[in-house]
């Protein structure tokens, strides 16, 4: 009984780690903008097909498949930063919440135009298949998608708040004007900001991909929990995501094996909503 | 020289008549409204429907003297209608049942439709049929398996897809079967979603294997779309059922096959209830790890040279998929209403669905396993039925069970990869 307990946390501390990684170009976003970008789920759906594209054609792992999503993805950030937010950000509050949901829309049903409805799959064992130590199981993907989260993170994090470029950044998110006034050009930071936010979440899909199916609508099945990882760490914290993904990954493992799985989301849900009772700024995030 | 003008003027007039005649038999097209998921997580499955209806549609539309005994086949349009065209204006249900019930709205109020078939998810049909009863429409179902669809006293619902009091015999003989062939059968996990689908079939199995004295069963439920199900799978591994029954539409269906690998876990029988288990995806993405799911199917190739066998070579040049069991159900309940909309030789809804109660179809103008098509008085078909097929190599079902339809026998315990 107690073993198998420790296989549920150590499921719950991967299952969290995938949440915060996930989640860390959002919460990027969210902070530098004070935009929720409702396309996210679907940008790590495009770095899940990138992955797989990358697969099909040149075969290998991850090691191609990764850089290449990030890549593309990061393109795509500054596309759409310059082609749709400099311009909605002008806007009132709800014509930036719908255009990003109208991007959402329109990357979702792109792919279900190109690749069609089916499921995808890459091969279980692409990512070294699953290691066992003294009985406990660990998905080499999912330890891998776990390391990255943590180098992601941590590398945000040191490069918004030990560069220059993430002081510059952040000048940006507090004062825009003011920071224009400093010689610092917005378009150029938030431009970057994008590109970093769509990159992680790119490089997110491309390793999900090694253990999830892949299929148009995957974005919508992950998106919720990644706006609730990044409300409960903080908005716009970083370091907050890995914390609540790692909270939420846990609690649901635990409550999904000991209530039930239907019930989960009841227990995670509550104790999100408690918690914000107390604490609405979150976890790391500054009142 | 006046005969002459009187005969050209007739000859003219016949010509016209007779040329009007055609434009009318041309034009007049019968319309029907399909209800079917295009997005949301089984869309997949939608996608594939539509390309099985769109097969009948040929069928139906042109002259296939090929296909022997199936009804509409011969000829081209609908003899009992002068040869009209049917027309299919497909509706998105996007995975939900509000969505679904506003498409069956559209579709009777503004599209104008005969007769409405949908809507795969049986939470969906059963909103979008409640319009369809209420504007008296025709609703017929192929694939939805719930069993209170038909417990509604509808009096314009039909049903021709097999149900889950059926599937209770079929499991149970099974299982019966494999237990003297010497497999473990007797303690039983029921896995199922929190779905309409998933609650009412595992609800009804649970209760008729207990009339049958199977009561060792355990209720294993999870949410649609889960995220993650590495606990449930633990959860099974510690209890350690001798048969795993699964009711789980593809997504769920995937990850499960994918988290048992990875946690090692392995039952001596992994049985299917179709759906999810059943789209060719599922086999494309984890087929070589799920090696031995037994499934529920009604689906058969049959011979070469076979009305089945060449509906299945259409459907394979339309969608680039095999045929299997859903898109066959599909098709079939779509071939048994428009077989009652040409013998009711109207559009009037009301003899479409006196039409729909006369219907007497034998097995051999299916293209299904099933031993008939003949509605009762709720509109269930009474002769529909269901083999059992495997996945032995990861990459075909094969049917195994009765005896009497295998292709080989049935393969234990449950290899997986």
């Amino acid at each position: 009984m107690s073993f198998v307990l420790v296989q549920v946390i150590v499921g719950g501390l991967l299952l969290g780690a995938v949440y915060a990684l996930f989640s860390s170009g959002l919460t990027l976003v969210w902070g530098m903008m004070n935009i929720v970008n409702f396309a996210h789920g679907d940008f790590v759906m495009l770095g899940m097909y990138v992955a797989y594209v990358v697969y099909t054609l040149f075969g290998g792992g991850p090691i191609f498949g990764a850089p290449l999503a990030t890549l593309v993805l990061a393109t795509l950030g500054v596309v759409v930063y310059f082609g749709l937010i400099r311009g909605i950000m002008k806007g009132p509050m709800l014509a930036q919440i719908l255009g990003t949901f109208g991007l959402a829309l329109l990357l979702r049903y792109s792919v279900f135009w190109w690749f069609g409805a089916n499921f995808l799959s890459l091969p279980q064992d692409i990512v070294g298949g699953t290691y066992a130590f003294a009985g406990l199981r660990v998905e080499a993907s999912r330890l891998l998608a776990g390391i990255v989260a943590l180098l992601v993170t941590l590398a945000l994090h040191l490069l918004l708040t030990r560069s220059s470029l993430g002081s510059k950044m952040l000048a940006v998110a507090e004062d825009a004007t003011a920071a224009q006034l400093m010689g610092i050009r917005p378009d150029t930071m938030q431009a970057i900001a994008w590109a970093i936010a769509a990159g992680a979440t790119g490089l997110a899909g491309a390793l999900i991909a090694n253990f999830f199916y892949i299929v148009p609508t995957v974005g919508e099945t992950l998106a919720i929990v990644a706006f609730v990882t990044v409300s409960l760490g903080g908005f716009g914290s970083v370091p907050g995501a890995l914390v609540a993904g790692l909270l939420i990954g846990v609690i649901e493992s635990l409550s999904g094996y000991l209530i039930g799985a239907v019930y989960k989301d009841i227990v995670v849900y509550l104790l999100f909503l408690f918690f914000l009772w107390f604490r609405p700024q979150g976890l790391m995030g500054k009142s | 020289m006046k005969l002459k003008h009187v005969t050209g003027l007739l000859s003219a007039a016949a010509m016209s008549i007779a040329l009007a005649g055609a434009a009318v038999a041309q034009d007049k097209v019968v319309k029907i409204g399909a209800i079917l998921p295009m997005s949301g997580g089984t869309a997949s499955i939608g996608a594939h429907a539509k390309a099985a209806i769109e097969v009948a549609l040929d069928i139906i539309n042109n002259a296939h003297p090929e296909l022997g005994k199936l009804p509409l086949a011969k000829n081209a349009g609908l003899a009992g209608l002068g040869g009209a065209k049917v027309e299919v204006i497909f509706a998105d249900n996007q995975g939900s049942p509000a969505t679904g019930q506003n498409q069956a709205l559209r579709l009777i109020t503004e599209e104008k439709v005969a007769a409405i078939l949908g809507a795969y998810q049986s939470g969906i049909t059963l909103t979008s049929s409640a319009i369809a009863e209420k504007y008296g429409i025709p609703y017929l179902t192929p694939e939805s398996v719930a069993a209170n669809l038909t417990e509604r006293g509808f009096k314009w619902f039909f049903r021709t897809t097999p149900i889950a009091p059926d599937f209770v015999r079929i499991y149970d003989e099974f299982l019966t079967d494999m237990k003297a062939a010497g497999g473990k059968t007797d303690s039983i996990a029921l896995v199922h979603d929190n779905t309409e689908y998933g609650t009412s079939v595992a609800n009804t199995i649970a209760a008729g294997f207990k009339e049958k004295g199977r009561t060792n069963v355990i209720d294993v439920a999870y949410p649609v779309n889960a995220t993650d199900l590495q606990a449930q799978v633990l959860q099974l591994k510690e209890k350690k059922p001798d048969v795993l029954l699964m009711i789980s539409y593809t997504s769920d269906a995937i990850l499960f096959a994918k988290t048992m690998q990875s946690q090692d876990y392995k039952p001596p029988i992994l049985l299917a209830d179709d759906a999810g288990y059943s789209d060719p995806s599922f086999i494309k993405a984890v087929g070589k790890i799920s090696q031995g799911v037994f499934n529920r199917s009604a689906w058969a190739v049959g011979p070469a040279g076979s009305p089945s066998a060449i509906v299945a070579d259409m459907y394979k040049k339309k969608s680039g998929e095999e045929m299997e069991d859903t898109v066959g159900r599909e098709m079939q309940g779509f071939f048994v209403l428009v077989d009652a909309i040409d013998r009711a030789g109207s559009t009037d809804p009301a003899k479409i669905q006196a039409a729909l109660k006369a219907t007497d179809l034998k097995p051999d103008q299916l293209i299904m396993g099933y031993k008939g098509v003949k509605f009762d008085d709720k509109g269930q078909n009474v002769l529909a039925s269901a083999y059992i097929i495997q996945l032995q190599d990861g990459e075909n079902y094969v049917s195994v069970w009765p005896k009497a339809n295998a292709e080989k026998p049935p393969m234990l315990p449950y290899k997986g990869w």
